[in-house]
């Protein structure tokens, strides 16, 4: 569903921030990618839907190139949802119009048809009561689940998540972890960048462990877990758990 | 000794007839220059953003123009020098259609959109790129992100500015009585040197002032909470 081919990306002359990143996300999978802070994460998870370009390789996402000029990149985001870190929600908009704005404006969806498939969302994500609600009015975990269901609301077979808990408060990381485990069931091809390894271990069909812009571990995550074979992903492991 | 108050002489039909053309007069200077200056400000704003040289060179030098030169001086410019340099027929067409109204509204909404087009210029910048980002993820083209993300955001930001500048815009209107518009404060003076009467007129010209001032403040007040992105 997603391939890195060779991936290579520099920023500027003097940082190269992916190197050589070559791996799979196949169709129905969830990849969790984790790694010290400043590895690339980040910046992998954005070359998906070309919110950064690369400088070699290629990434192949659902059967198309993903950083080929011929392929129009607004088609392509259409079909990969992607959930910020910090939300992203649009403040100007009522929840319903955050879910509802792609949708009816890429899709062409009747206002009506849209909020009836935004209210199926928000009680997906167990927000139902808030679809009058503004951004400002709702807590990080609930603006999270929010922007959960905004990305669903496009249907797309694919869902990118960087660091969706990072910027919460302990007390709500639970609420979004579990949209995710449910969401992870459907079937969507998922990839999330996240240091809850309570969630990698639980979902996680590959984990992922990028270090310096190396991909230097993919394995299952009890695999990953147990017997990690890099000695930096042993460290990296040695310190999440202290 | 006292100062003897005479209302009487000064609020006769007459003249409040003199104050309500005034009156309208102030008030259609100040719908007409403000819609001016905001279409323009938005079209300044934009190709300041656009980042193309020539074009935010432009705009910095029509900004910098119109806020350094006193505004009386931009009105007698206006009226006095710009229709020479007019085609003969449109400065005939000019003189028969109230050309000290035309050119006063023009020359105060040039002003205005200058420092209007400011405020739609920092709202801009208010906004953050993570939004523009978050636009762009879910497939809308730069046009369609602009519009329904970015733009809404920005016009938000700028609604106290805007109020600010629309309310100096219309007390500004008062300059225009320089080149003949008989607006409200044209009127006051004929009504003062018709009466001797300039305590009473003046007194009742800064009453109506206020009066339109704080209803424009209201207005001003009620845009600001109906598009406070819920955060009131
Ligand atoms: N836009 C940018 N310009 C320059 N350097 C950047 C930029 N974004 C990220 N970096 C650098 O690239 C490296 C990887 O960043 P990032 O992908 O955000 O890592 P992570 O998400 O794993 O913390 C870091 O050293 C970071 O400082
Ligand atoms: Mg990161």
């Amino acid at each position: 569903m997603i391939r890195f081919d060779k991936v290579n990306k520099w920023y500027g002359p003097q940082l190269k921030v992916l190197n050589e990143v070559t791996a799979e996300v196949k169709k129905g999978e969830v990849v969790v990618v984790c790694g010290p802070s400043g590895s690339g994460k980040t910046t992998l998870i954005r070359t998906i839907n070309r919110l950064e370009p690369i400088d070699s390789g290629s990434i192949t996402v659902n059967g198309t190139d993903a950083h080929s000029s011929k392929n129009n990149v607004n088609t392509l985001r259409r079909d990969i949802g992607f959930v910020f870190q910090q939300f992203n929600l649009f403040p100007h908009m009522s929840v319903l119009n955050n879910i509802t704005l792609a949708p009816r404006k890429l899709r062409g969806m009747s206002r009506a048809a849209a909020e009836e498939k935004a209210r199926e969302l928000l009680d997906r994500v167990g927000l139902a009561d808030k679809a009058e609600a503004y951004p400002a009015q709702l807590s990080g975990g609930q603006s999270q689940r929010v922007a959960i269901a905004r990305s669903l609301a496009m249907d797309p077979p694919i869902i990118l998540f960087d660091e969706p808990t990072s910027a919460l408060d302990p007390e709500m990381v639970g609420e979004v972890l579990a949209v995710m485990k449910g969401l992870a069931t459907t079937g969507i091809t998922m990839m999330c960048v996240t240091h809850e390894m309570g969630f990698a271990r639980d979902v996680a069909d590959r984990v992922w462990f990028l270090d310096k812009g190396n991909l230097l571990e993919d394995a299952k995550p009890d695999e990953f877990f147990s017997n990690p074979t890099h000695p930096r992903a042993q460290r990296f492991l040695a310190d999440l758990r202290h | 000794m006292g100062y003897e108050f005479d209302f009487s002489s000064v609020l006769t039909d007459q003249y409040i007839d003199w104050l309500i053309s005034g009156v309208r007069i102030t008030l259609l200077l100040t719908a007409g220059a403000w819609i001016i200056a905001f279409v323009i400000a938005v079209v300044l704003a934009v190709l300041r953003a656009t980042n193309f040289r020539p074009a935010v060179w432009l705009v910095a030098v029509f900004v910098e123009v119109h806020q350094n030169i006193p505004l009386l001086v931009q009105v007698l410019f206006w009226y006095f020098a710009m229709p020479e340099l007019l085609p003969e027929a449109w400065r005939d067409w000019l003189v028969r259609n109230n050309s000290e109204f035309i050119l006063a509204m023009i020359a105060i909404a040039m002003c205005t959109a200058a420092y209007m087009s400011e405020a739609l210029r920092s709202g801009l910048r208010a906004v953050p790129v993570t939004q523009y980002e978050a636009g762009r993820s879910f497939g809308f083209n730069y046009l369609q992100t602009m519009s329904y993300i970015v733009v809404p955001q920005a016009l938000r930001l700028s609604v106290p500015p805007m109020v600010n500048h629309s309310l100096l815009l219309f007390k500004n209107t008062s300059i225009a009585m320089a080149i003949g518009v008989h607006e409200l404060t044209y009127q006051t003076r004929q009504i003062d040197s018709d009466t001797f009467r300039t305590f009473e007129v003046f007194l009742v010209a800064t009453g109506l002032y206020l009066v339109l001032s704080f209803i424009i403040m209201f207005v001003g007040n009620l845009i600001e909470r109906r598009f406070s992105m819920g955060t009131r």
